[in-house]
């Protein structure tokens, strides 16, 4: 096990030279995506922690399934048919709370689970597809291929790009959207954009922790990074380490005790959270906090 | 009412709608440099709509809502709460929107008296201090409009007083135009050039003196008014009943009054209006 530490990206390959070891390849392909995918869904989880987005994203995420149904049954691209889902269902949400009769979270619990639903029944009744229903809902990360890599590391770049380039109205926007469109913020076009962003990073993350804890990885490393950070742009970057060490150790773990994958990197990012809430952490904040404000009320 | 070329904001038979019931309606506004016009009316009168109307933050679904081309804001809302989940800093809320530079910063605490807090988390201020720097943040801006809502909540008293001779002090030397939001017209009356008095449309407008002579001022405000008030009688021509109909002065009742129904009212409210709370 620890020659895999040693692998470099060029062996990633399919055929890569110098790797003997079947293990070795398709771990080194899971951490690769692992991290991609941790690298992605920092900064996006912060702003869903911000804007208490996550039974939201949680929403999407259920719709994923239904995406995999869609695309089994119209033969179109998973990943692709996931995005499309996922972003018609937040759309659907955003003019259901518009002129809406139930309440948000309701409407969220209903979509999400009918589209759950939705899609598991449309699987069913496809009887000539053979689905690994597991590994969608759970996720498959030593299943990735190297093509699964370029999507996350191409997808996910793509989606790092646009952030960066809405970060300064979306993060206005996420602070008061009323008080940034006074200030010429054009608020419903940054939401816009982040809802497809959203769509895209469960798209991307779906096969390596599946539908049911793409939000842990969205929300817990944020969550995690919050005590630590004194700026938005600090909270995000920490977002992505302490994301990409869940990944890197829930591996590992899964790895040693011979977990599920999925889980174990989310249970990782768990334990990770866990200490940021713990008193030695909170002693290392007061510290820090104690140089910085005079006036911690 | 007239618009000058040099109007930073007008609204002329505004009205905003929401759910079949009208938050306000036909409102006829215009701010000009280097005035300060206040709005006053008691809570769900309508007031932070008809900001927000100005603002352009909300689109009329009557009348019209003009700002002249390329306007700078600054914007206090009336009750903002930052997520505490959000890392911000005092210094980065102040230049969220607008690139400002490190002295224009300086400059805006100093002057509203929050320099030793420039690096604190936003989340740690008390309600005083956040008004103080949601102040700094709009004047920080330069604007040619400032719009503020009750910008003195959570402030006591003698920094009340404070803060308006503050506000007055930035208007004048920025010159720009500044609407302001309040429910209490005697702290605002010395520095404000134009009252306008909204109950859902408006009920009366004119300098402060007029305003808070006058009959409609009195019917909604109540006793607290009162002892600023001259004797001062006449009819009214409609009743705002109960159950939010009106009975006018020919004994018709209808479901709602009419902005040109003129500024006299009677409205069955208790003596103490409550003064925090929204619109």
């Amino acid at each position: 096990m620890m020659g895999i530490i040693t692998t470099t990206r060029s062996q990633m390959s399919p055929n890569g030279q110098g790797v003997s070891d079947m293990l070795d390849d398709f771990f080194v392909r899971a951490l690769a995506a692992g991290i991609g995918v941790a690298v992605v869904a920092g900064p996006l989880g912060c702003f869903i922690v911000w804007r208490r987005l996550a039974y939201f994203g949680d929403t999407l995420s259920h719709a994923a399934l239904l995406g995999v149904a869609m695309a089994f049954l119209l033969e179109l691209n998973i990943t692709l048919s996931v995005f499309v889902v996922s972003a018609g269902v937040a759309f659907a949400l955003l003019i259901l709370q518009k002129r809406a009769t139930l309440a948000s979270d309701s409407l969220l619990g209903l979509l999400a689970h009918s589209a759950l639903a939705l899609g598991l029944v449309v699987l069913a009744f496809m009887t000539w597809v053979r689905v690994d229903l597991m590994g969608f809902l759970f996720g498959d990360i030593l299943a990735v291929s190297g093509s699964d890599i370029a999507l996350i590391y191409g997808g996910g770049g793509l989606v790092l790009v646009v952030l960066v380039l809405i970060w300064r109205p979306l993060f206005a926007a996420t602070v008061n959207p009323e008080l940034a469109e006074a200030e010429g913020i054009n608020v419903s076009q940054s939401n816009m954009i982040f809802m497809l962003l959203m769509a895209s990073v469960i798209a991307i993350a779906m096969k390596i922790v599946g539908v049911l804890l793409i939000t842990a990885m969205l929300i817990i490393p944020a969550a995690a990074a919050r005590r630590f950070a004194y700026a938005p742009e600090q909270m995000a970057l920490l977002a992505i380490v302490i994301g990409v060490v869940s990944v890197i150790a829930g591996l590992y773990g899964s790895l040693q005790w011979d977990t599920p994958s999925g889980p174990s990197i989310v249970v990782a990012a768990l334990a990770l959270f866990v200490f940021s809430v713990s008193p030695v952490a909170v002693f290392l904040t007061r510290r820090r906090t104690g140089q910085a404000v005079s006036d911690e009320r | 009412m007239l618009q000058k070329s040099n109007t930073l904001v007008s609204l002329s038979g505004a009205g905003v709608e929401r759910g079949g019931r009208w938050l306000v309606r036909g409102v006829d506004l215009a701010v000009r440099p280097g005035e300060i016009v206040t709005l006053i009316g008691p809570n769900g009168s309508g007031k932070s709509t008809t900001a927000k109307l100005a603002l352009g933050v909300l689109n009329p679904d009557e009348g019209s809502a003009e700002r002249r081309a390329e306007l700078t804001v600054g914007y206090v809302p009336q009750k903002i709460s930052i997520d505490w989940t959000l890392p911000l800093t005092v210094e980065r809320f102040m230049t969220l929107t607008s690139r400002i530079n490190g002295t224009e910063v300086g400059e805006a605490v100093s002057a509203t008296g929050v320099s030793h807090l420039r690096h604190a988390q936003v989340r740690t201020l008390s309600g005083g201090e956040f008004q103080r720097v949601m102040l700094a943040r709009a004047i920080a801006r330069n604007p040619e409009l400032l719009v503020l809502d009750e910008p003195v909540q959570g402030v006591d008293f003698n920094g009340e007083i404070e803060l308006y001779d503050l506000i007055t002090g930035i208007q004048k030397e920025l010159g720009c135009g500044v609407l302001l939001i309040s429910h209490d017209l005697h702290v605002v009356m010395a520095a404000t050039d134009r009252v306008i008095c909204l109950n859902g449309h408006i009920c009366c407008s004119g300098t402060p003196k007029d305003v808070a002579s006058s009959e409609a001022y009195r019917d909604l405000f109540g006793a607290r008014a009162a002892p600023t008030l001259a004797i001062y009688e006449h009819s009214h021509d409609h009743t705002h009943l109960p159950d939010g109909r009106v009975r006018h002065a020919d004994g018709t009742i209808t479901d709602h009054c009419h902005p040109d129904d003129g500024h006299h009212h009677d409205h069955p409210q208790s003596d103490e209006p409550e003064r925090a709370g929204g619109e």
